[in-house]
């Protein structure tokens, strides 16, 4: 158990690639960290520093308030999950598990009873005597984690460890290694490109991108005020609807019409001198099907007509995507790479997909017309050049409760309503209405 | 397909047949010529008209031949032994490791293999001269190592390469130091690899008659296939065939053994199960 932190780490690869660049994070005691993003992003080279597989290019690197940069793997006090399990083929499971400890001299005695134990908890006791071959998948996942809670480390780290495992072990292992965590209360860092394993499982969550930390925050918090583009692009699923935005005379048109802006949120936006063309993000489920919002909320947002290209209907939500012809499209490195990411980048449309999930009890038809609400108080604006979240302001305390709201936006009228906001048609006030004073 | 199918059983077969008979028919020569007397050397049958055991009676009552026979097997043992531990030292290096001049090193390894071996007797045999290396035990196994090392490195780096790098970063932060992980890990799961190229090391050295018959003089070093070269027939006037075909068996035997021995550890996979699979 032990506090992990990450001094401006930085790695350059000797072909000179720069894979991790000047990486800050503060690890508490006993938390469990997160590190998400896609492929190639350095968040692997990232645990591999912190487990000292990989030499440190420039930073330090504290674990227990302990300089560790120079020091081998087995002076830090870590256990590791591989994403391969890295188990010894040639050593049966209570082998593979007691091996650390038979390594450090640790009395035969001992041994055995530690491997039991971890064999217990991981429900492994009747395998103990088996080769890793003869082992399904999820009992080979199961002997690497028991492998490394033998050792009852300072901090855990894991690479990916669930990505082998069919959907459905993966969903219950996910779970398990929750749990396990919250039992043994050990620092754990864990390296996942599935943004919801991410959310699901961290008290924090480290967004990462080319190798640059974007965003270090809880779950609820990456999700609600993504400070960039990125973050916003690829936490959440299905992911945020990206349109383009043309600021004029305090107003933002887009494609499905005009919002109007606060005058905190328009001073934000002109002072960023990102000129008047931005990005707007809306996430899915800011969009309500028009008969189920209630007459308190219309007013916070924006009521517009589309016809539906398709609609998926998952039981407890319906997902509507629909074209909208305006707008000239987006255009961002960032999304972009996003798109490739996900496999986005082919849809063909000459407009505007735009993903919106509603509440089950809707009426609306594929291909048909039907009329559409969206929360305008969620709305986020990015700067297309920096990708900056411009909508966030520096009132963390004041936004953060109005941010709070798309979250039941979907529910219809769980909405609170809000008196002081209904001045005329549309008003944009995602995390901008902010401090009370200007609310009222 | 299925009507040339038969046809092309009987090629194959044929062909097979051609192989096995041009591999098998001067062994069995041999083994045929070991079992007749002196006096029918010449005699053109396959089959002896008259079996002794006297050649082999020879040959294991001398001392000619079963000194010879201990310093193949020992030259040839420890010369395998160091060629097998220093060649999956530097096959790991190879494998795993980034390092400033390594393909100049893989190169050089390769152009030893390649050099032809009797150019290099004349200068090696000063050499030996020299260093007082002449007719002992280490003038053979030195060049022997030197000349199995290239073969091993190269068979013992593509084991190695096959080996999942995870299982090594597994094993350091399990708190092993390199050195374990390779003793313990790695050098484990490379056994069949090992045991290929410990095989094809101890063959070369068995098999070798340049060096043999070069770097020594006397049996206190010379190894079988070399000493047969000394044996006398019954008079100075008769060539030792006898003798020579039978120490051939007898020196053909401990391969056949070696091979079989090893052979199914050779083919055991050992990797399964390292990753998910």
């Amino acid at each position: 158990m032990a506090p992990i932190v990450l001094d401006h780490i930085t790695k350059r690869f000797p072909d000179g690639a720069l894979a991790v660049n000047d990486f800050n994070l503060d690890i508490a005691d006993g938390e469990f960290v997160i590190l998400v993003g896609p492929s190639g992003c350095g968040k692997s080279t990232t645990l591999n520093m912190i487990a000292g597989l990989e030499d440190i290019t420039s930073g330090e690197l504290l674990i227990g308030g302990q300089v560790v940069n120079n020091k081998t793997p087995k002076d830090r006090d870590i256990a590791m999950v591989f994403q391969s399990y890295a188990l010894y083929p040639h050593m049966t499971v209570r082998e593979n598990m007691g091996f650390a400890l038979k390594l450090a001299k640790t009395p035969q005695a001992t041994i055995k009873e530690k491997v039991e134990e971890a064999a217990r908890i991981l429900d492994l006791t009747q395998h103990l005597d088996r080769k890793p071959a003869n082992l399904s998948g999820g009992q080979r996942q199961r002997v690497a984690m028991g492998r490394a809670i033998v050792r009852d480390p300072a901090v855990f780290l894991m690479d990916e460890p669930l990505s082998n495992l069919d959907a459905k072990l993966r969903v219950q292992t996910r779970t398990e290694v929750s749990r396990l965590q919250r039992r043994l209360g050990t620092t754990m860092v864990y390296v996942t490109h599935d943004q919801t394993e991410a959310l699901t499982l961290g008290d924090r969550v480290a967004v990462m991108r080319t190798g640059v930390l974007q965003q270090a925050a809880s779950p609820k918090e990456l999700y609600d005020r993504p400070v960039n583009l990125f973050v916003a692009g690829f936490i959440g699923s299905p992911a945020m609807n990206f349109m383009a935005g043309t600021l004029e005379e305090g107003m933002l048109r887009t494609s499905l019409g005009e919002f109007r802006l606060s005058d905190r949120l328009r001073r934000e936006v002109e002072s960023s001198g990102s000129g008047r063309e931005v990005i707007v993000g809306l996430r899915p489920e800011n969009f309500e099907d028009v008969a189920l919002v209630s007459a308190d909320n219309r007013p916070h947002g924006l009521t517009f007509r589309t016809s539906i290209d398709v609609l998926e209907s998952l039981g407890s939500d319906v997902f509507v995507y629909f074209t909208r012809e305006l707008g000239q499209g987006v255009n961002s490195a960032e999304l972009e790479e996003l798109a490739r990411d996900s496999g986005r980048a082919d849809s063909g449309a000459s407009g505007e997909t735009i993903v919106a999930r509603l509440d089950a009890a809707t009426h609306v038809r594929e291909g048909q017309d039907a009329e559409l609400w969206v929360d305008a108080r969620a709305m986020h604006i990015f700067d297309p050049a920096s990708g900056r979240n411009l909508s966030l302001g520096d009132d963390d305390g004041g936004t953060a409760s109005v941010q709070a709201a798309p979250g039941q936006a979907d529910a219809g009228e769980a909405q609170a309503p809000d008196p002081d906001a209904r001045s005329g048609g549309v008003r944009a006030v995602p995390g901008q209405a902010g401090p009370a004073g200007e609310a009222t | 397909m299925a009507a040339i199918t038969p046809r092309r059983r009987a090629g194959w077969a044929t062909a097979n047949l051609v192989v096995i008979a041009l591999a098998l028919i001067p062994v069995l020569w041999l083994v045929s010529l070991s079992f007749k007397t002196p006096a029918a050397v010449l005699d053109p049958s396959f089959l002896p008209a008259q079996w002794t055991w006297g050649n082999y009676h020879g040959i294991l009552t001398s001392a000619q031949f079963l000194r010879p026979l201990a310093n193949s097997i020992g030259i040839g043992l420890i010369s395998t032994f160091i060629a097998v531990v220093l060649a999956s030292m530097a096959a790991y290096a190879i494998a795993r490791l980034r390092f400033p001049g390594k393909s100049v090193l893989i190169g050089m390894s390769l152009l030893i293999a390649m050099f032809p071996l009797i150019a290099l007797v004349t200068p090696l045999f000063t050499i030996e001269r020299a260093l007082g290396l002449f007719n002992t035990w280490p003038g053979l196994i030195i060049p022997y190592v030197t000349f199995g090392l290239p073969l091993g490195i190269y068979t013992l780096s593509a084991f190695f390469r096959e080996i999942p790098w995870e299982l090594e970063k597994a094993a350091k932060v399990d708190g092993a130091t390199p050195f374990q992980a390779f003793t313990k890990v790695i050098a484990p799961l490379a056994a069949p690899g090992m045991v290929t190229t410990g095989i094809l090391v101890f063959l070369a050295c068995w098999n070798d008659f340049l060096l043999a018959i070069s770097f020594t003089s006397t049996i206190a070093s010379r190894t079988a296939p070399a000493a047969m070269e000394y044996f006398s027939g019954g008079s100075v006037f008769t060539v030792p065939t006898g003798p020579i075909a039978a120490a051939a068996v007898v020196i053909t035997i401990p391969i056949i053994i070696f091979v079989l021995f090893f052979q199914r550890q050779i083919v055991a996979g050992l990797t399964s199960g390292a990753v998910k699979g």
